[in-house]
């Protein structure tokens, strides 16, 4: 699909996107530009250590500093009752008990529990002020030992929080124990894997920040933040955290420069920053440098799986099955108990028909920064085991990679897989089909001679990816324990000329919703898009929504959208059969006007938004004025977007660095609004996930000290270690939500990881390699390859 | 970063008194490595001295069978120069390749070789080539002027003025990046003139840049790539870290020179 | 407190500031050009670069006394007279952004790997020229395409067939 095929600016056009002007002037508004009148700064006091009890605090000569307005700790926000950060999804054991969850205070008390964690904060005139005066602040520590390690957690001495005795916040499980234990039992061949998804850090290139602000005359807070869901935020503050009653919180996400997930959470800073505007009648400001970003932005990933396939003697996947052990770090972010539970493991059927499905996951607290949803949070750990598994399993059997999947994805929709989810819709052999002609399977077997020549590896990764967006409906998620629904909600104000406003519940921090929304609009309401603006991210402005994460803005946010935009259309035609003298039923609505069937009598949209404002032409008790219409919209079912991504790369055996040479995506996002926008996202994705395959990694040492904090260690992406990638699409319509989307966000960080790995163990020969696949690590790998071939 | 005074001295003789008159006083060159280094409260000078405005610091020029580079001249100065290129390529290919491209605009080979980070380019180049350090007080041979860690010759107010780097008949680097920071995890400059050969291995020493002995005797006897098959740097004394261990940083000292040999000889 | 004249986009600008002020300090805080942005502290992600008396730097990694004498360029004056610059033109075409941070890093530096290498771009020289940028968004697929596209339509923009100046030896 090209990018560049554009017909108008309705659904299926690349439109250039309307923000952009913005921000390639350099007049995007982001958190740390806003600066508010009398603005005093904060600088957090971190804690050095792991594991420690505080045993005192003394600030006074940091309090008597220059410049200095106050020095707070947990003390005073426990004076000031003001509630702990909260993890707003219930998990319950395999025994029905709930999990076990300690107290996550925004400033520590009695104890900290992870390197940057928050012991105080220093609000002065200048941040130099405030960070000269938290090295004047002295505490008192009583260290105790760290538990680092994800797999020995539940088995360490050293206990994190006292309300779970054994560092393991659950034990839960999901699936059919018997069926797959009687599956195993009959299995012809069983594939075994143990595997470690690596832990890593979001980064986006935007540090957290956050401006508090209050209004004595009003009694009323604002918050800039850099928010994903400025309401949930607002009503994690207000209802539970206690700030300020809603209406007395203002909560703003103005332009942000991504988020990936690392800012959907609620954390302890800009809690703090809110609070602290009030106590000391000043605004406050906290920007987040990037060593603060690496130590207390929620990580992502970070799993122990030991995982099984079973297959039958004709090849046939009989059964799977998984024991996981997720680290969720030192306190539950506010949707971590969720990432390795309902995001993980009703994925492991992926895109195989697979009678029989057992996952047992125990959680585990750490001495580490929490984890939480990392750009396709818990689906990339799903596909990742089962895209390995399947790869894997192929080749003990003797089988082409391709073939195999082929021969066990599911044929027929819907589809019930023993974890949970109804996938309603998909055609994954038309994406594998597409996929294996753009990379040229064929010709590779005379690639990997030519490579051989030339002293290298070279070899071929599938990714046969399957992923859950749009979770919902929210009786259904409320079910499984979410403590929030996950509709989305949609205002259109149509103005008196017929320009018009959307409010949307769904935030942009880089998908370009300013574009594609109104691309949705101006379709519908055939208007020019330059008439269109989405608003977003202010409390005061939107109503309540449920913001942007998972994939899911444009599969329920748009919907909703399109919703209100049936009710204004209805309410439009109600005005236009008054001005046109015709019976209601009588009204079209086409291309931007309203007609009356069989007569060339119409009425163009602005002209009728007109109408309906003057109200000129029916009687106000009859039919309201105005043109306004809302809509909240709740899914039937999570939406399932699907594809094939081909990874080839070549390796040197003597530096161990893994080339990427071809790059094949075959992406089935249902229908799509921008083709532009969406490829950007695969784009993106796919560069995320060979940054968590071949070059990210968050590592602590045994005293829980992060080693990778910063760009120095922890290896970013860069665009010389990525090729151009041939990105392809087909299209089976969502028919779970009216504009048959399937969301696009979350994919290539999905698809990427098992694709890459896949590669590298099918050059190396062997399976004997984890993520990162970093040169040292390849060139260890390959070593026992060419070994092994000097043998042969 | 710590507060501190500013001063921005025209010439190298007003920095040297600056220096020698202020406590704690640092120099500013390209601020490359310092000026993160105070950013993170790790490095606290009360005095600043910016070496940016002496222009008797800058130059590069072609003297007799030397090539001498002033002090302050920055890294995409040196690697844009058509007498270094003329003079010694390899050097202007490692000057190239230093960092990205802003960093380039900035650092200057003074800085990195006062500096002498362990995982800096330019020492290599100096070792290998058997340059001179000149200062404004003395000149100092290269093979006496990396002493360790961050560690150098350099005494309490003494400021390289200028770098002498004798033109050699074949000279080439290779590097192979940290995949994070872009150091180098290991690099190599070869450099043969006349019948001597010297290999200098940054990235990857325990102490610092060093010369590789089993190198140097191998190229001797032929000054090519294949003369390393089977040469093996010892991993004794080799940087270990999450990156790279010794036994594969010193696998790649092999591997770097005999890129850095094939480089310096055309192929 | 020291004072510091240079020029920004331009204009005379004279401010005295404390002496740790980093040159992004002066432009977002002291100038409140906010285009220019900071994404690390380790002088590594490049959303801080801005022209220098013409040359790419990282103005986080710059201190602003340092910039005597000089002149400044940042992403606000990189349009000319209410036109979008070629390269900020090719952004926007080729969809060379998402979230918008690393851009005006991006088009600066874009623009200074121009005025080094020319017109005519290929995909690994721009690759290997974006090293002290890092964007989260894009995977670079598209900010390589736009760069190629930019450089292109710069060297139409100038003189035809006349290639910009190199950079000056020394």
């Amino acid at each position: 699909m090209s990018s560049q095929t554009s017909a108008g600016t309705g659904i299926g056009a690349s439109v250039r996107r309307k923000e952009d002007h913005r921000y390639i002037t350099g007049q995007g508004r982001y958190t740390d530009d806003i600066n508010r009148p009398g603005q005093a700064h904060a600088w957090f006091l971190r804690s050095p250590h792991a594991h420690a009890t505080i045993k005192s605090i003394d600030a006074k000569a940091a309090a008597a500093m220059p410049g200095v307005l106050a020095v707070f700790s947990g003390d005073d926000l426990a004076a000031d009752k003001v509630g702990g950060l909260i993890c707003g999804w219930m998990i319950h054991n395999k025994d029905g008990s709930p999990m076990r969850a300690g107290a996550h205070p925004a400033l520590a008390q009695g104890k900290v529990r992870y390197v940057g964690d928050h012991v105080c904060v220093v609000i002065a005139e200048t941040l130099a002020q405030a960070r000269d005066a938290a090295e004047a602040i002295v505490v008192d520590y009583g260290v105790l030992p760290a538990v680092v390690d994800t797999a020995s957690a539940a088995g360490a001495r050293s206990v994190v929080h006292a309300e779970a005795p054994d560092n393991t916040v659950f034990n839960w499980h999901l699936g059919n124990k018997d069926a797959t234990e009687a599956a195993f039992k009959a299995a012809a061949h069983v594939t075994r894997l143990d595997i470690v998804n690596n832990r890593l850090v979001p980064n986006p290139m935007e540090p957290r920040a956050a401006v508090g602000d209050y209004d004595q005359g009003e009694g009323a807070f604002t918050l800039y933040t850099t928010s994903q869901n400025p309401h949930v935020a607002r009503l994690v503050l207000s209802a539970f955290i206690g700030i300020a009653p809603e209406n007395k919180l203002r909560v703003v996400a103005p332009d942000v420069g991504g988020g990936f997930g690392s800012k959907i959470f609620i954390y302890a800073e800009e809690t703090v920053c809110v609070w602290a505007a009030k106590k000391v009648g000043r605004p406050v400001k906290w920007t987040s440098d990037r060593t603060e970003a690496f130590l207390s932005d929620a990580h992502g990933r970070d799993h122990v799986t030991h995982a099984e396939l079973a297959t039958d003697a004709d090849g046939k996947i009989t059964a799977l099955r998984v024991k996981t052990t997720a680290n969720l770090g030192a306190y539950l972010s506010t949707f971590s108990s969720s990432v390795p539970t309902y995001l993980y493991a009703p994925l492991l059927s992926g895109s195989y028909d697979i009678p029989a499905i057992y996952a047992e996951v125990d959680a585990v607290y750490t001495n580490t920064a929490p984890v939480d949803a990392y750009r396709g949070a818990g689906r990339p750990e799903a596909t990742f085991v089962v895209e390995r598994l399947v790869e894997v399993a192929a080749r003990e059997l003797g089988k082409d990679p391709a073939k195999f999947r082929m021969q066990n994805y599911i044929k027929k929709f819907p589809h019930q897989t023993p974890v949970i989810m109804m996938y309603d819709a998909g055609n994954y052999g038309a994406s594998m089909k597409k996929a294996l002609e753009i990379i040229d399977y064929k010709g590779l077997g005379k690639r990997k001679r030519d490579s051989a020549r030339n002293g290298k590896l070279r070899g071929i990764g599938f990714s046969s990816y399957i992923e859950a967006c749009g979770i919902a409906p929210s009786a259904a998620v409320g079910s499984l324990g979410a403590g929030v629904g996950l509709w989305e909600s949609a205002e259109v104000r149509v103005n008196p000329v017929g320009t018009v406003e959307v409010l949307t519940g769904s935030h942009s921090h880089g998908q370009g919703h300013e574009t594609t929304f109104a691309q949705l609009v101006s379709g519908r309401l055939g208007i020019p898009i330059e008439n269109v603006s989405i608003v977003h991210g202010d409390t005061d402005k939107v109503q309540m929504g449920m913001g942007t994460y998972g994939s899911r803005s444009g599969a329920v946010g748009m919907s909703a959208i399109f919703k209100a935009l049936d009710k204004v259309i209805a309410k439009g035609k109600k005005v236009a059969a008054y001005v046109l003298e015709a019976d209601e039923a009588d009204i079209d609505f086409t291309e931007g006007h309203f007609t009356v069937k069989g007569t060339d009598r119409k009425l163009d949209f602005g002209s009728c938004a007109l109408q309906a404002y003057v109200a000129h032409k029916f009687n106000g008790q009859d039919l309201e004025p105005g043109l306004k219409e809302g809509a909240f919209y709740d899914p039937t079912n999570f939406t399932f977007p699907a594809g094939v991504h081909i990874c080839e790369v070549e390796i040197d055996p003597d530096t161990g660095v893994t080339a990427i040479e071809r790059w094949a995506a075959v992406d089935d996002f249902g229908v799509v609004i921008n083709p532009m926008i969406v490829e950007g996202q695969v784009h993106g994705g796919i560069a995320q996930g060979v940054g968590q395959a071949l070059l990210e990694g968050a590592k602590y040492n045994a005293d829980g000290q992060l080693v990778t904090a910063s760009f120095m260690d922890y290896c970013m992406p860069r665009a010389d270690d990525l090729p151009s990638f041939d990105v392809g699409m087909t299209v089976t319509p969502c028919p779970s939500n009216p504009l048959g989307i399937k969301g696009c966000g979350e994919a290539g960080a999905i698809a990427a990881p098992p694709a890459v790995i896949n590669a590298i163990t099918d050059a190396l020969g062997h399976e004997d390699i984890a993520m990162p696949a970093t040169p040292m690590a390849v060139w260890r790998a390959a070593q026992k390859t060419v070994k092994r071939m000097a043998a042969e | 970063m710590y507060a501190f005074a500013y001063h921005r001295p025209a010439t190298a003789r007003q920095a040297a008194g600056l220096l020698a008159k202020k406590e704690d006083a640092k120099l500013l060159a390209g601020g490359h490595t310092l000026l993160p280094t105070m950013k993170q409260r790790l490095a606290s000078p009360a005095h600043l001295v910016d070496l940016g405005a002496c222009a008797d610091l800058r130059g590069i020029e072609r003297k007799g069978r030397n090539l001498v580079i002033g002090a302050m001249s920055t890294h995409a100065e040196v690697a844009a120069s058509s007498i270094v290129q003329e003079a010694i390529p390899g050097l202007a290919w490692l000057a190239s390749h230093i960092g990205d491209p802003h960093v380039r605009h900035r650092g200057t080979i003074g800085g990195s070789v006062a500096n002498n980070d362990p995982a800096a380019d330019y020492p290599a180049a100096c070792l290998a080539l058997g340059a001179t350090i000149v200062t404004n007080r003395r000149k100092i041979e290269a093979d006496a002027f990396f002493t360790g860690l961050y560690e150098t010759a350099l005494e309490e107010g003494e400021i390289v003025t200028k770098i002498a780097f004798p033109v050699a008949s074949k000279a080439a680097y290779a590097k192979f990046r940290n995949p994070a920071s872009r150091y180098a995890l290991v690099g190599v400059f070869v450099a043969k003139r006349g019948s001597d050969v010297r290999v200098a291995v940054t990235g990857a020493g325990e102490g610092g840049v060093f010369r590789w002995p089993e190198g140097e005797a191998a190229l001797k006897v032929r000054f090519a790539p294949k003369s390393l098959d089977g040469v093996k740097a010892s991993a004794k004394g080799v940087n270990a870290d999450m990156h790279a261990d010794a036994e594969y940083r010193a696998h790649l000292i092999g591997v770097m020179a005999k890129e850095a040999v094939a480089r310096a000889v055309g192929k | 407190m020291a004072s510091v004249s240079l020029t920004v986009n331009g204009r005379a600008v004279a401010a005295n500031v404390d002496p740790r002020t980093l040159l992004v300090q002066l432009l977002r805080e002291n100038q409140r050009l906010t285009g220019t942005h900071v994404g690390c502290d380790t002088s590594q992600c490049g959303a801080c670069v801005v022209h220098v008396d013409g040359k790419a730097v990282k103005s986080c990694t710059t201190l602003a006394l340092s910039c005597e004498g000089a002149a400044v360029t940042t992403i606000e004056g990189l349009a000319t007279d209410g036109a979008l610059h070629p390269m900020q033109e090719a952004f926007r075409e080729h969809h060379g952004l998402q979230c918008g941070y690393c851009t005006p890093g991006m088009i600066m530096a874009a623009v200074d790997i121009v005025n080094r290498r020319g017109f005519s771009l290929d995909e690994k020289t721009i690759r290997e020229d974006l090293d002290g940028n890092i964007c989260r968004c894009t995977g670079y697929h598209n900010i390589v395409k736009a760069i190629a596209a930019g450089a292109e339509a710069m060297g139409g923009r100038s003189m035809a067939g006349k290639e910009p100046p190199r950079q000056a030896a020394e």
